[in-house]
């Protein structure tokens, strides 16, 4: 391989990337070095096993990668303000929006719900950790490594650029060569490993580290959509391990999966990447069904409407999530049979997402809502989604979706089901959350100026692209013609995605505002809240999260004990020794060693590749051979922790 | 913690700690990923058992031979894994080390037998690129037994644990972890066995 | 409720504007019974949209004003936690209207697989559509003549496409006459279509098929029934022979201008039952894949701007008989 196939050259931007991402390193290192926050890196972030920082990790690398992808979605915009612009060819349009959709979905989406999952969800049940803490910081590494790794494509080698779809044969070498589609692959791959172990995880924690009492139909909302999402994930994600490996094999090792040669079928990797892909749809609203669960019912003041109705109809959206992916390709001409099957299928999922949207507005009946910033995102929430809602019904009705069928419509579609529904929630999350994570609120005043603005812009961006996609425009051409008549829409269009680029600049100035002048909070019940997260006694959780495991007598049972004035002090002598779980490097030297792997394979050089498989085995091996029990935290330091006077 | 808790005498070793029964449930869960992953490549054989291009038909190339033999050390090496763990319930830690090289034993026959009759495939002209239907072929079944390598190494690492540290509560959740493990790769080559090598040749010399 | 105003004042503005779009918009303004009919079903679904959003939105508005917190606040229950009634009833409203959309899809889904029902007893024209990046092969097997990247069909006719790929997955598409299928290298997908209008309509391919995706259409002329034998026997009579070599360069990458041969590749090879043909002809050709940030791949790029431009000025300058090929 030439330097010049190496190193991605000749385009201006690219460069101003290359020198921004030196700096910002060296920036680090300096910053590292100077103030010796070395061995603080090390101790408290890299090696920690603490469910907590792990999710605030997750959150920071979810929020960077919303930051990169953002910049991708306004590259598009850019380009499709006016027609005939020439601000980008069609290959690097082409890279731009397979990296949007791969890095939203992949390594934004998932890490920030998982994040927070990660933050409240030991929480809320009363729990110390997780089932497993070590294998908590493996998930944590080995995504953030698939992430680094695909991210650095579009300096070293080239983006890939066959879409996050990545259909084949336009996927296969012949038609896609180079390093571009490996990275789709390997980045994933890694990422994958590290979802699947998050999988596993937070299903054995949440049946089995519950706080005495707390019964399956007592657990919060948030922890049962969770719980749902855990098992989709289980068994979602070995699909995709499969299809992502089958079609690695076809790349690098001369096998006809997929391929135009040898029999191959490409539709076998259609059916296959979608078996995994609507599910995974579900895996990234379910918890965001959770989160305004909660949110709403704290900010109405009331208890959840319908409590079990949310449960049942959020299973049966799960099992219906496997049910429906042949609806992704309607126009592969599967014949009347199979397409009015799947037309049903899909419609129904829209009975229980109904139902939840009734259920949600009824928590607010006869309740005293206040609208707190994470209470106007569900609001939002509601009103933006619900238009998802409806189009997505439209779509599913396929003799109609022949002619939505890659359309602008279909983008604006998922576009309102996943910022509306995925994004908002991650946002209210985060701000509900973040005195939890960080000892004080986000600035309300500015929090509203990001709702406003956001939501405005959003509906800007995507409400015209409907009418984009009726007017015949398909998704992913990188210009179009005077003639169409599609130039005035998109102008709007990108004057409301800016909008959105801007809001999210006013967040990230207020975490800064915040985090100088927000006052910060004296007790652990930020929201005056109903769930068992908020009974800390400190505002940020200590890192054993409960001096004493709480006893659970009912549903929101914190708040039923505000109520009946009968919150629990802890008593020195009701304190006895924690266990906790020792901090570990392994995890992230395993990760590093997938990224020697992975970085191998993308460039075709077996001989990296086997290194970095021996080291992530050996690693492995290593941990198998640890007797590690962890240790006791003494009762003198927990009294000392939570300041209670003998 | 394990050191607090108090047993029924009958409780196996392997659940008598907090660490050992979350390990132990986690990996049943592992497991059923681990059905969705085979559940995938099966589902991709069958769709593309019938692509063969200009290749061999699969069904065309089985040996029964070579079959039998690998199918009669993988179910005879389920067994003796078996009798591995009931020698650990009874304390035995001599009897399940034996009974647990008697299966790696085996196991290293069946990857013996497995490796030959790849490399005679490849000899008769059908390899991982050949065609649709044998690319199905070698990845199902080389990730069964690459399954199995991994096993090997692993059980081996296990009971060299055992050797040093006796049994406890760890190391005894340990043993019964990759028995499951063993057991499952066990059900999953039956599930070879029919689908692929059976059904092969039926459908090639019906 | 004055800070929700803007929002419902926005949504307003939007209903509106959309409905009186709607018949500028070429999927709901269709030339042919096969676009209708899905126009029709997409203008029975919007109809029940809109009143699910009314429904949600008012009850919303409803709701947040009435239970807003406030002095003097009225109502407020904080146990008040279900009720079966309001349950059942939203559990059973969406069920009967997933039963009144599902019915027409599934009869829609079903005629759309034969040819339209008014035009049953005409034999349809058979057209096989091969798609090759980045252009479209139009073959008439009873007329034996092939175009390239444009179509010539009667009106008031069904037209039954056979469609299949050479190399990439593509979609046929041409919006006013109907909607899309696949088109797959080793394939065969069927769809009727048919003009009830004379006239020219845009087609092109609608699923990403890479870097010369964007340009990647086609023109139908809709015509008489006479004018389109005239135009076949014409072109049967006058244009050239498709040869082996030629049909080899066009299996490479690239866009190429319309083009008329009085004779169809489907005498030597279907695509439907050959998904290696294309690349074959590549390796015959010599052409290689240029790694797509590579200095060779750049240079490449410009060559094909440039043949891109001449045909766009050739194109514009045989505008005037551009129909008479």
């Amino acid at each position: 391989m030439k330097w010049d196939e190496f190193f991605v050259t000749g385009d201006p931007m690219i460069y101003g990337a290359d020198v921004s991402i030196v700096l910002t390193m060296v920036g680090i290192l300096f910053y590292l070095t100077k103030y010796k926050k070395w061995k603080w890196l090390w101790d408290e972030w890299l090696t920690t096993v603490d469910h907590k920082k792990l999710g605030i990790m997750y959150i920071v690398s979810a929020v960077l990668m919303l930051f990169r992808g953002g910049v991708d979605a306004l590259l598009m915009r850019t380009q499709l303000a006016v027609p005939e612009a020439k601000f980008l060819d069609s290959q690097h349009y082409n890279e731009i929006f397979t990296t949007h959709g791969t890095i939203m979905i992949i390594f934004m989406a998932m890490p920030f719900l998982i994040g927070l999952i990660n933050v409240v969800v030991p929480l809320q049940i009363g729990a110390r950790d997780v089932a497993y803490p070590y294998l908590n910081a493996v998930s944590f590494w080995t995504f953030f490594i698939g992430a680094m790794l695909f991210n650095i494509s579009f300096v070293i080698g080239g983006s890939p650029s066959a879409g996050w779809t990545s259909y084949m044969p336009l996927a296969s070498n012949e038609l896609s060569p180079g390093p571009g589609q490996n990275y789709y692959l390997l980045g994933l791959q890694i990422a994958g490993i590290g979802t699947l172990l998050t999988g596993i995880n937070f299903l054995v924690t949440i049946l089995k580290m519950r706080a005495p009492g707390m019964t399956l139909f007592r657990m919060p909302m948030f922890t049962w959509s969770s719980l749902v999402t855990m098992v989709i994930i289980i068994f979602a994600f070995p699909i995709l391990t499969v299809a992502l490996a089958l079609m690695t094999f076809d790349r690098l090792f001369g096998s006809h999966f997929f391929t135009l040669q040898g029999a191959g079928m490409d539709m076998l990797w259609a059916n296959l990447f979608w078996l995994w892909g609507h599910p995974e749809v579900y895996i990234v609203i379910l918890p965001a069904f959770g989160m305004f669960s909660e949110i709403i019912s704290t900010f109405s003041r009331k208890t959840l409407f319908g409590y079990k109705a949310m449960i049942w109809s959020m299973l049966l959206i799960a099992g219906y999530s496997f049910l429906v992916w042949v609806h992704h390709f309607f126009t592969m001409g599967s014949g009347a049979l199979v397409n009015s099957v799947f037309s049903i299928t899909t419609m129904a999922i829209g009975i229980p997402t109904g139902v939840k949207i009734f259920n949600w507005l009824f928590t607010m009946y006869r309740g005293k809502i206040q609208f707190t910033t994470p209470m106007l995102w569900s609001l939002g929430f509601i009103v933006n989604f619900v238009i998802g809602g409806v189009t997505g019904v439209m779509l599913a009705m396929a003799a109609a979706d022949y002619q939505y069928h890659n359309t602008y419509f279909l983008v604006s579609h998922f576009h309102y089901v996943l910022i509306a529904g995925t994004v908002f929630a991650c946002f209210a999350g985060l701000i509900y959350w973040y005195p939890k994570m960080f000892g004080y609120k986000l600035n309300e005043r500015i929090g509203k100026w990001v709702f406003w603005v956001f939501t405005i812009g959003f509906n800007v961006c995507f409400f015209p692209q409907y009418f984009l996609g009726l007017d015949g425009m398909p998704r992913r051409v990188y210009t179009y013609s005077e003639e169409s008549g599609w130039g005035p829409l998109n102008m709007v269009s990108t004057i409301g995605g800016f909008m959105m680029g801007i809001a999210f600049l006013i967040l990230v100035y207020n975490m800064y505002y915040s985090f100088r002048y927000a006052k910060r909070e004296t007790t652990g019940d930020a929201w005056d809240g109903r769930t068992l997260e908020w009974s800390t006694p400190t505002a940020m959780p200590p890192f054993y999260n409960f001096a004493k495991i709480p006893e659970v007598t009912g549903l929101d049972h914190f708040w039923r004990q505000k109520q009946a004035g009968k919150v629990e002090k802890l008593k020195a002598e009701d304190i006895k020794p924690i266990h906790m779980p020792s901090n570990s490097g392994v995890p992230f030297i395993m990760a590093s060693f997938f990224f020697v792997a992975g970085f191998g394979m993308v460039f075709d050089w077996m001989w990296m590749a086997i290194a970095g498989i021996i080291g992530v085995f050996g690693t492995l091996f290593y941990r198998s051979f640890e007797y590690d029990d962890g240790y006791y935290v003494s009762v003198e330091e927990v009294i000392e922790t939570e300041k209670i006077s003998k | 913690m394990a050191h607090a808790e108090t047993h029924d005498p009958n409780t196996p070793l392997e659940y008598r700690s907090e660490t050992g029964r979350l390990n132990i449930l986690g990996f049943w869960i592992f497991l059923g990923a681990e059905i969705a992953l085979f559940a995938t490549l099966f589902a991709t054989y069958m769709v593309l058992e019938h692509r063969i291009a200009d290749g061999p038909s699969p069904g065309e190339l089985f040996e029964v031979k070579s079959l039998l033999i690998q199918t009669f050390l993988l179910l005879t090496s389920s067994f003796t894994c078996g009798l591995a763990v009931h020698e650990m319930r009874r304390q035995n830690v001599k009897g399940l080390i034996t009974w647990m090289a008697i299966t790696l034993g085996l196991g290293l026959g069946f990857l013996y037998f497995e490796i030959e009759e790849f490399l005679h495939f490849i000899h008769e002209g059908a390899n991982i690129g050949t065609s649709a239907a044998w690319s199905g072929f070698f990845v199902l079944v080389g990730t069964h037994g690459a399954h199995v390598t991994f096993g090997i190494f692993w059980v081996t690492m296990v009971l060299i644990q055992v050797a040093k540290r006796g049994l406890t509560p760890a190391t005894s959740a340990k043993v019964f972890i990759t028995s499951l493990y063993w057991h499952f790769l066990d059900v999953v080559w039956i599930f070879i066995f029919t689908a692929v090598y059976l059904m092969g040749m039926v459908t090639h010399n019906g | 409720m004055r800070r929700f105003k803007p929002f419902f004042t926005f949504g307003l503005l939007m209903a509106v504007f959309m409905l009186s779009g709607c018949s500028d918009m070429i999927v709901l303004d269709p030339k042919g019974p096969v676009g209708a009919e899905q126009r029709d079903l997409i203008m029975y679904s919007i109809w029940f949209m809109l009143f699910i959003l009314i429904v949600v939105y008012a009850l919303t508005a409803f709701i947040v004003y009435k239970y807003r917190d406030r002095k003097n606040h009225k109502g407020y229950d904080p146990d008040n936690e279900g009720s079966h009634l309001l349950e059942t009833i939203w559990w059973i409203v969406p069920i009967i209207i997933v039963i009144a959309l599902a019915i027409p899809t599934v009869k829609s889904i079903y005629s759309l697989e034969g040819p339209p029902e008014k035009s049953k007893d005409q034999k349809p024209l058979v057209i096989h559509a091969t798609s090759v990046n980045w252009k479209w092969v139009f073959s008439y097997p009873e007329q034996d003549i092939e175009t390239v990247n444009y179509l010539h069909i009667p009106e008031d006719r069904p037209v039954l496409f056979k469609l299949t790929s050479a190399d990439s997955m593509a979609s046929f598409w041409v919006p006013q006459l109907g909607g899309q299928k696949y088109a797959m290298a080793g394939m065969e997908t069927e769809l009727y279509l048919q003009a009830d209008e004379q006239g020219t309509y845009e087609g092109r391919n609608s699923n990403f098929t890479g870097e010369g995706f964007t340009n990647h259409t086609f023109d139908v002329m809709a015509m008489s029934d006479a004018e389109f034998e005239k135009w076949a026997s014409e072109t049967k009579a006058d244009a050239p022979e498709l040869s082996k070599g030629q049909y080899d360069k066009l299996m490479l990458p690239g866009h190429v201008k319309e083009m008329t041969f009085s004779s169809t590749h489907l005498d030597w090879v279907d695509h439907a039952t050959n998904a290696e043909y294309a690349l074959d002809a590549r390796d015959r050709l010599g052409y290689e894949e240029k790694l797509p940030h590579s200095r060779a791949a750049k240079e490449e790029k410009k060559k094909r701007e440039e043949e891109m431009k001449k045909l766009e000025e050739s194109e514009s300058e045989s505008h005037g008989d551009s129909h008479a090929h």
